[in-house]
């Protein structure tokens, strides 16, 4: 059974539609690379998946264990964050909320794995320095620790990249395919479909021509138009 | 000094602090929070509502105004939080008209139906705070400490979860936060500290106690928790302080405490360019 299933599923935002009849599926292990213009509706897909948007309707079954809260998100970042005063240590540990169930408090265990997270992601030397001072690529390597820190299965990365130079991306690519080599299944939201399917394994393309399947099924489909469109 | 020991003899004066600096602390907590969350200005909003319902109290001969001011206040909170979300009239708007509102009907009220013969000098007392809190009886100050330990415990409860909220809600939520609870606990706690801070300072001042203490500590600290020390540290501090200056000077204490506030928000910022 698939990790993730999405049946006939129709995306509504601000009570309008968006999108319907999407279906796909994730298994194990895959590197799904969501990509579309603005407004085919990636983020609200994203959302609706976690739960944070609700669904205009048909389903979304969770397989092999997998529960809603057991998912890894990293979010688009919002202008609040840019001036938070918040150690990384403290947003990495922040991840580990839905592990402590109703506790109030997080125990060593927790921080421990916050601890290994920050490792993983190469920013032990960063731990005790405020967010708010660091580039957007260690941003986003806090934020990728943090959203490991909850899940061992499944992370959702909303276009992780953006804003960052040439550099801080191909770093971010890295660490993302070095987290799914582990085992970790990946969707992530993409906007530079050329980039993604470097490392993606499967594509889901909204919008016009919409597509869902394998990378090699989805370039060997934009063989075809291309060689359609000579025509 | 001498002057100051003999001040701490009377039991008005033990009674004013102890219930200023648990007011000082509990504002300054939650002020954290709502300065990060880009609230700060329904605390604002908030202690009009207050003003209002506190002069509907007043009218209506209430012997315990508490039981309506609380949750009027409470419910103005709700419903700010909410119109902030979904609504056709956005959040800053909706503040902007209940706030004002409500300082018009409370004020209006006042003059329709008040009995007393110093009319500006009632209004002027619940706007800018009085000696009040050099009047507090051993109920009042029963009653503030009670609400004010039951404000910080459920803070220290739910310091990781306001952290996780006021950062990320979105992440939050993913985690399986119910985000939109702890927004209302959040407001709810607001309306309350807003209540029984009105006493201290008056309905006009006390966004200041829950604002200036998290702006001061945010020029000197960058993790959550060292704000959120730091902030609780300066608000007791500038308090106590506050008090005292008034009492020897003879200034009214809510604006002493405010403009302690300043001046030392003030210093901060300068520290926090320097290093």
């Amino acid at each position: 059974m698939a990790l993730l299933t999405v049946k006939d599923l129709t995306l509504a935002y601000d009570k309008k539609i968006v999108l319907d009849g999407l279906n796909f599926s994730v298994d194990a292990g895959d590197y799904l690379c969501i990509a579309g213009e603005n407004g085919t509706g990636k983020s609200t897909l994203m959302k609706t998946i976690l739960g944070l948007n609700p669904s205009g309707g048909g389903e979304i079954i969770f397989g092999e264990g997998l529960k809603r809260n057991e998912i890894g998100y990293l979010p688009q970042q919002t202008d609040l964050q840019k001036d938070f005063p918040a150690s990384v240590f403290e947003v990495v540990l922040s991840g580990r909320l839905s592990a402590i169930g109703s506790k109030p408090f997080y125990g060593k265990n927790d921080k421990e794995i916050a601890r290994e997270n920050i490792e993983r992601m190469g920013m032990e030397e960063f731990i005790n320095v405020s967010y708010r001072n660091l580039s957007g690529g260690q941003q986003q390597r806090v934020l990728l620790a943090r959203a490991l820190c909850a899940t061992e299965k499944m992370l959702m990365l909303d276009e992780p990249v953006s804003g960052l130079d040439p550099g801080a991306t191909a770093e971010m690519y890295a660490f993302i395919e070095k987290v799914n080599e582990d085992g970790v299944t990946v969707i992530m939201i993409s906007h530079d479909l050329k980039q993604a399917t470097h490392f993606a394994s499967h594509i889901l393309k909204l919008g016009e021509n919409e597509f869902f399947g394998t990378k090699q099924e989805y370039l060997a489909q934009q063989r075809g138009l291309l060689m359609g469109g000579d025509r | 000094m001498s002057q100051l020991i003999e001040y701490l003899q009377y039991p008005f004066v033990i009674y004013a602090l102890v219930v200023g600096v648990l007011i000082a602390l509990c504002s300054s907590l939650f002020g954290v929070t709502l300065v990060l969350k880009r609230f700060s200005f329904i605390g604002d909003g908030l202690s009009h509502v207050a003003f209002g319902a506190l002069a509907v109290a007043g009218v209506l001969k209430l012997a315990n105004q508490m039981i309506l001011i609380l949750p009027v206040t409470a419910l103005c909170a709700v419903l700010l939080l909410k119109t902030g979300q979904n609504t056709k009239i956005k959040g800053d708007a909706a503040l902007a008209m209940i706030s004002v509102a409500a300082l018009a009907f409370g004020y209006l009220i006042m003059n329709v139906f008040s009995t007393s013969s110093n009319l500006s000098g009632d209004v002027c007392t619940t706007l800018f705070g009085s000696t009040s809190i050099l009047t507090l009886t051993m109920q009042d100050v029963v009653m503030s400490m009670v609400l004010s330990i039951v404000v910080i415990i459920i803070f220290i409860l739910m310091y990781n979860r306001l952290f996780a909220v006021t950062f990320d809600e979105d992440f939050a939520k993913a985690t399986g936060l119910r985000a939109e609870l702890y927004n209302l606990m959040i407001a709810i706690v607001i309306a309350v500290i807003i209540v029984i801070a009105m006493s201290l300072v008056g309905a006009l001042l006390i966004s200041a106690l829950v604002v200036f203490p998290a702006l001061s500590a945010m020029r000197l600290y960058s993790s959550f928790k060292s704000v959120t020390i730091c902030a609780a540290i300066l608000s007791v501090i500038c308090t106590f302080a506050g008090i005292i200056i008034s009492i020897m000077a003879g200034t009214p204490v809510g604006a002493t405490i405010v403009a302690v506030q300043a001046l030392v928000f003030g210093i901060c910022a300068l520290l926090g360019k320097i290093r």
